[in-house]
């Protein structure tokens, strides 16, 4: 027997690719898939499994990584959120054509809201158009079992196959029980067949017409079917949900009293949808209301407007999380109950999010402003978008894409004959992510921008994953550390400097050395180096100098609105700035961000104005 | 869909967990869901991470009992834990009819007189006591024992000895686990 212990979906996962026999595992950090990962590691720890686990420099690497030792013969997984998927996407379309042989589970988080992403696109949307089998868990107990079913589609139908948990899935607990996991035991043997591995254009027409039957089969697979729920019902109306959205309706059916009004149908592989099930929809069901998140992925397969309600039909919001309230006003309207009283909804809003005390990136955005007051600020995913709040952050698209809108926006204005200061800022994890390939364009093209990398050693908003450049890989092992000042050379970037952005009257000087640079000449990078406050500089360890705002302080707010560090609070009785002592870090950096001096350390070393 | 736990009190209780990013709500729901398993209890949580951390708003679900959803509805739970008391307002739509409040607060807020509510200053007990991050732990101390002996769904459906359990089964979010076990109880003596 084993354990039983409360595991979060994310966990469960991971649990369910080691126990599993999976050999390969990369990925991304990026919420809510994070932990995927990290979890592999400490299961390949705990059971003392011979595994390649890594974080790779980006989701299409990951991919490419899990894809070869898939091709070779071994189980394979490469984890990802669903805007990492994007960036994956090139090689799983690919791959779909190609095939594989060890079982190739893309494992791809979406974001129903979205709570921490630029869009809440749904995965199992890429997964049909790039026709690979998607699975859609609607608890992490389920999400262990289906990367199982999801292995051994793969292997059956030799094609990569998507597991697409949500938010509700991979960061929800659940109590199940772990047994001891067995060493995987296949040996790598890639056997070489280039009309497949290596297929031309002329070649790809026959892959795909495989890909097509193999497609056809997984509508056919016994093990991945929809199941009925309330089978003892005999009803013309079905309600058929997947995901978590399926757990909603669970129990939004229970509570109303509705679990012998109509039929509830879990459908746990939404594409392709199983050719038997649409059949059975059309000839018992008068009305089918469908549930899922976020695209109609399903309700399109059924492709009957007159009987199936969605969201095709106005029936389903379409943007948003599919929250339990909403499913239990859309059941209980469809079951034709009177829904009660309306529900408030809990409100959004409360305390905005806000780099940390201590944080150096607020350093820099300081400083940024100071240099380049009318600057344009093109910005990246990551802790530092939250120089938002600072005014120094005025776009973000998508990885790596601070330095392509630099590039983009110096072209712009250079057509009209302008100059205009451009300071953009990325984080050193994105920077190797996706930033190398826009350097290299921006210096080629004549680009005339700042680039700041806030380079504070990790991948921090996601949870500290390490870098190409930290040393340690996801096991703990030593990685070899890639050097990142060598590498912007390389690009052919002139004027390269690190600096620590803390020293603010320095960084400021240094920001408006390489803007004259920029204006003159090209791209000038400033390397940002100071270690992430809260992972590498424990407020503990040291002594800290006490804070203190004197009688100069006019309540000018100056320092509220451009360094927000949140221990500086505003005393509304007394009219002036307050340190909240809790909170501080005691990094010292204020002191520079009073325009009257009233900042002071409590050694005496005050602000120069 | 869950676990099948299968002890043997048919315990049903929802319950939602409020604050900042940083103040150990995860932290507490999970020595929650533990103790849930120790009862030999289906278990089912929800947490909001990331963007969340940096200081902002956290929220975690927990669902003891047979249920597939792993976030409670709005209006249907049992009682509220709020740590950080401006978010009161904004999570009390969570609270059914019936349900309790226990609050992160020098003293109870207007809402207190329309609802169950306790009020404790957990804040300001702990930095006292000389450990400020372990706020979480004086509140859920505090909630045991001013809620027990209340019938299953009245009241919170752990024992403090359950907690203790999970506590030292499991890392401290502050100071080492004799540090976490006095926040608890110090709560816990505030609570009776």
């Amino acid at each position: 027997m084993g354990d039983r212990v409360v595991l979060l979906g994310n966990e469960a996962i991971a649990l369910g690719l080691v126990e599993n026999g999976c050999a390969v595992a990369a990925s991304y950090p990026g919420t809510p898939a994070s932990e995927i990962l990290s979890s592999v590691a400490r299961w390949q720890a705990k059971f003392a499994l011979s595994m390649h686990v890594e974080w790779a420099v980006n989701e299409k690497v990951a991919l490419e990584i899990a894809h070869a030792a898939s091709a070779a013969g071994l189980r394979a997984a490469a984890s990802m959120k669903q805007v990492g998927l994007n960036v994956a996407s090139d090689p799983l379309f690919s791959a779909a054509y190609t095939g594989i042989v060890g079982g190739l589970l893309v494992i791809s988080a979406d974001d129903p809201g979205p709570h921490s992403s630029q869009t809440e696109q749904d995965s199992r949307m890429l997964a049909m158009a790039a026709k690979v089998p998607v699975l859609d868990p609607a608890s992490p107990a389920q999400a262990r079992d289906l990367a199982a079913a999801g292995f051994e589609l793969s292997e059956r139908l030799e094609i990569p196959v998507m597991l697409r948990p949500t938010t509700r899935v991979c960061h929800a607990g659940q109590d199940m029980v772990v047994r001891p996991v067995a060493p995987a035991t296949r040996r790598a043997s890639f056997r070489k067949a280039p009309e497949r591995w290596a297929a031309t254009p002329a070649l790809r027409r026959r892959l795909h017409e495989q890909l097509a039957s193999r497609i056809a089969g997984a509508a056919k697979f016994a093990a991945t079917a929809p199941a009925l729920w309330n089978p003892r019902v005999a009803a013309r109306r079905a309600v058929v949900a997947s995901g978590v959205a399926f757990a909603h309706a669970r129990e939004a059916m229970e509570e109303a009293g509705l679990s012998d009004l109509f039929a509830l149908y879990q459908v746990i592989q939404p594409y392709p949808l199983h050719a038997a099930f649409i059949e059975r929809l059309r000839d018992i069901y008068e009305e089918v209301l469908v549930l899922e998140e976020t695209q109609p992925v399903i309700e399109m397969q059924i492709a009957d407007r007159a009987r199936v309600r969605g969201r095709l039909t106005g029936t389903v919001p379409q943007t948003g999380e599919l929250l339990p309230e909403i499913v239990f006003e859309l059941i209980a309207q469809f079951g034709g109950v009177a829904p009660g009283a309306p529900v408030r909804l809990p409100a959004e809003g409360g305390k905005r999010p806000t780099l940390c005390p201590g944080c150096s990136h607020r350093s820099a955005f300081y400083a940024i402003r100071e240099a380049a007051p009318k600057g344009i600020y093109p910005s990246d995913i990551g802790c530092y978008t939250l120089g938002l709040n600072l005014g120094a952050v005025d776009t973000v698209l998508c990885m790596g894409a601070a330095i392509s809108q630099a590039a983009g926006f110096s072209f712009a204005y250079r057509l009209g004959g302008e100059q205009v200061d451009i300071i953009a800022t990325i984080g050193d994890s994105t920077f190797y992510h996706a930033g190398i390939p826009p350097l290299i364009d921006a210096v080629v093209q004549g680009a005339r921008f700042v680039l700041v990398i806030l380079d504070n050693g990790t991948t921090a908003m996601t949870g500290n994953q390490p870098t190409p450049a930290t040393g340690v890989g996801a096991d703990g092992k030593a990685t070899v550390p890639v050097d990142m000042e060598g590498l912007v050379r390389a690009c052919g970037v002139s004027f390269c400097r690190v600096a620590d952005p803390d020293r603010i009257p320095e960084f400021v000087s240094l920001l408006r050395e390489a803007l004259a640079h920029s204006r003159r000449e090209g791209v000038a990078v400033v390397i940002a180096r100071k270690p992430c406050a809260v992972f590498a500089r424990s407020r503990l360890a040291r002594p800290r100098p006490r804070v203190e705002i004197a009688k100069e302080c006019s309540g000018c707010r100056h320092c509220l609105a451009r360094f927000e560090c949140p221990a500086l609070v505003f005393d509304e009785t007394a009219g002036r700035v307050r340190v909240d002592e809790a909170a501080c870090n005691g990094c010292g950096v204020c002191v520079h961000a009073c325009p009257a001096g009233a900042i002071h350390l409590s050694d005496g070393e005050g602000a120069t104005p | 869909m869950n676990g099948s736990g299968g002890g043997p009190s048919p315990v049903v209780q929802q319950i939602v967990l409020s604050g900042l990013g940083g103040q150990g709500i995860l932290f507490l729901s999970r020595l929650l869901a533990e103790a849930a398993v120790e009862r030999g209890l289906p278990v089912l949580t929800s947490e909001t991470h990331g963007m969340a951390q940096r200081g902002g708003v956290v929220l975690a679900h927990l669902k003891v009992g047979p249920f597939s959803s792993p976030l409670v509805r709005a209006g249907r739970a049992d009682g509220l834990i709020v740590l950080q008391e401006e978010n009161l307002p904004l999570h009390l739509p969570y609270l059914s009819p019936g349900g309790w409040v226990v609050v992160n607060a020098p003293s109870a807020s207007e809402a207190g007189r329309k609802i169950d509510l306790h009020a404790i200053d957990a804040g300001g007990l702990a930095a006292q006591a000389g450990y400020p991050r372990s706020a979480n732990l004086v509140l859920i101390g505090f909630a045991l024992a001013r809620l027990r002996g209340r019938t299953a769904q009245r009241g919170l459906f752990c024992t403090p000895g359950e907690i203790l359990r999970a506590l030292s089964r499991r890392g401290p979010n502050e100071g080492g686990p004799k540090q976490a076990q006095a926040a608890l109880e110090l709560g816990i003596l505030h609570g009776r």
